[in-house]
């Protein structure tokens, strides 16, 4: 086990130029599938926001009895989909009315009667908002004998619904191929890395040493390079994410990633140099011996 | 210690490397393997250490039924191997020292046990005062000599060397060659190609000489058909 981390630490003192090109390679590669990410987060989160003010409203009948309503709205709480469901008296929406539309308030203020309708303000649990769902509650509403009409801004959900289709497939097209040029990338990094160390395989196992033995530093150091790469990625997309933030005002509302989705970058860093040593090394370990010999004799 | 019976070897792109090489190398014996290059030498030692599989035919090394080996058994078997090259092999970035404890470091040697048997070896080979060089500090002589410490330091039971004289000027030949000797009078198997045919000739070894793929001569038959 010393003897692993002694071979796997030595690599970085023997090639420190090649050390710190896989591990910048390897944080440039998770940086950009990083910032990536972060626009995705950030992306979403707006979405979020829109998708919040989805609400749909059915106008209640005058004269329905309030606990005729009271009734139907604890019933309404219960679909699937339903998060709250608000209701508004008459005189609430006329409140709201004066409050809100100021232009309109000497108007509002003379009324004799009130011609605003009483109303249930329904708003849908996240993974609800989208057309098809608000449709299917606004369906059901209907169906009820006190709502005399249903109205949920169906094209500004439509819209809605597209910018996330389209969201989701920019982020899988763009995302999948940052990811396939990092692991190109990495790859080679790793393969020079090995070509450099060819002579020292061939050695081990000509002297003997078991394939696992061989494979141990490479491992080790793939993961290690993995784990700085991921710690540098990270660093790098914080200090991209300051700089985009102090200077865009607009863009006050940034998130960045929190603690978990550093883990999964880090973890992935791991993988990565994991996983690209393993696939070099495997093949040294399979067909080079052989070459060396042949070029010798 | 070795035996070959009609052993044939046909690489990937056709060419027939070794066309029935048959023969037996007895405990304690030295051979001399000799022929031009491409004669099939270094292809039939690397057979004898399993970097190669006979396509048709037996090779039995030490115990060993190298022929059919399997991956996770070759470790095993080169551990009773001593394997030296013309080209030295040494890791340049490490010291004498270095190189030879590797050896032993990577097929899990006790760490104890290791500075003691590197420093057998090295006073063995007449390098004890030098076990802090990196090999660019020394001569191609002294270089061999570190690789036939290495060799030596896991005791094997067989020595197989492709051409390790083949870079060295004439003192130096003799001096490895005077030590592969010695190694072969304390028991050890020594098998050697080589071109140099002075060296062969200095000696009363047995001689095996390829051409094309085929043993041509083995003055070990010749004894024999002498006595009979």
């Amino acid at each position: 086990m010393r003897l692993l981390t002694r071979e796997a630490l030595l690599s970085f003192r023997r090639a420190p130029l090649l050390s710190a090109l896989s591990v910048t390679t390897i944080a440039f590669s998770l940086f950009t599938v990083g910032l990536f990410g972060l626009v995705a987060l950030n992306l979403r989160a707006a979405l979020r926001d829109l998708e919040e003010r989805v609400e749909i409203v059915a106008f209640v009948l005058r004269s329905t009895p309030p606990e005729t309503i009271t009734l139907a709205s604890q019933d309404i709480a219960t679909f699937p989909e339903v998060l709250t469901v608000t209701y508004v008296t008459e005189e609430d929406a006329l409140l709201r009315a004066r409050r809100e539309l100021v232009e309109f308030q000497d108007a509002y203020q003379d009324l004799q009667v009130n011609p605003l309708p009483a109303s249930l303000e329904i708003r849908l649990r996240e993974g609800f908002r989208d057309a098809a769902h608000a449709e299917a509650v606004a369906e059901r509403l209907r169906g009820f004998t006190f709502v005399e009409d249903v109205r949920f801004g169906r094209d500004w959900v439509e819209q809605l619904d597209n910018l996330r289709d389209l969201a989701g497939i920019l982020g899988l097209v763009i995302g999948g191929v940052f990811a396939a040029v990092a692991i190109v990338i990495i790859g080679v990094t790793i393969r020079l890395t090995l070509l450099q160390r060819a002579r020292e395989i061939h050695i081990m196992r000509l002297v003997g040493a078991t394939n696992w033995f061989i494979r141990g530093p490479f491992l080790l150091e793939g993961a290690l390079k993995g784990f700085m790469g991921g710690i540098l990625a990270l660093v790098l997309a914080y200090v991209g994410y300051l700089a985009f933030r102090n200077n865009a005002a607009a863009l006050n509302g940034l998130v960045f990633f929190g603690p978990q989705h550093m883990l999964v970058i880090v973890a992935f860093g791991i993988l990565l140099g994991l996983f690209g040593s393993m696939i070099s090394v495997g093949r040294h370990l399979k067909g080079l011996g052989g070459r060396i010999d042949r070029r010798a004799a | 210690m070795i035996r070959l019976s009609h052993v044939f070897k046909t690489f990937p792109n056709g060419s027939l490397a070794l066309k029935d090489v048959s023969f037996h190398v007895p405990k304690g014996e030295f051979v001399f393997l000799t022929g031009h290059s491409g004669a099939g030498k270094s292809t039939l030692l690397r057979m004898l250490y399993a970097e190669e599989r006979p396509t048709q035919g037996e090779v039995r090394v030490g115990g060993h039924l190298v022929h059919s080996l399997r991956t996770d058994e070759i470790p095993r078997l080169r551990r009773r191997l001593g394997i030296v090259f013309q080209d030295f092999r040494l890791l340049e970035d490490r010291t004498a020292f270095e190189n030879i404890a590797f050896a032993l470091e990577v097929t899990g040697a006790r760490t104890d046990t290791i500075p003691a048997r590197v420093t057998r070896v090295l006073t063995q080979v007449g390098l004890a005062g030098k076990s802090r060089a990196h090999p660019r500090e020394l001569s191609g002589g002294e270089q061999q000599r570190v690789a036939i410490a290495r060799a030596l330091v896991n005791d094997p039971a067989i020595l197989i060397a492709d051409e390790p004289t083949g870079n060295l000027d004439e003192r130096a030949t003799r001096g490895v060659f005077q030590l592969l000797r010695d190694i072969n009078t304390s028991g050890t198997v020594v098998v050697m190609a080589t071109h140099d045919l002075d060296l062969v000739r200095q000696t009363t070894y047995r001689t095996i000489e390829m051409r094309e793929g085929a043993v041509v001569f083995d003055s070990a038959d010749e004894a024999q058909g002498e006595e009979r």
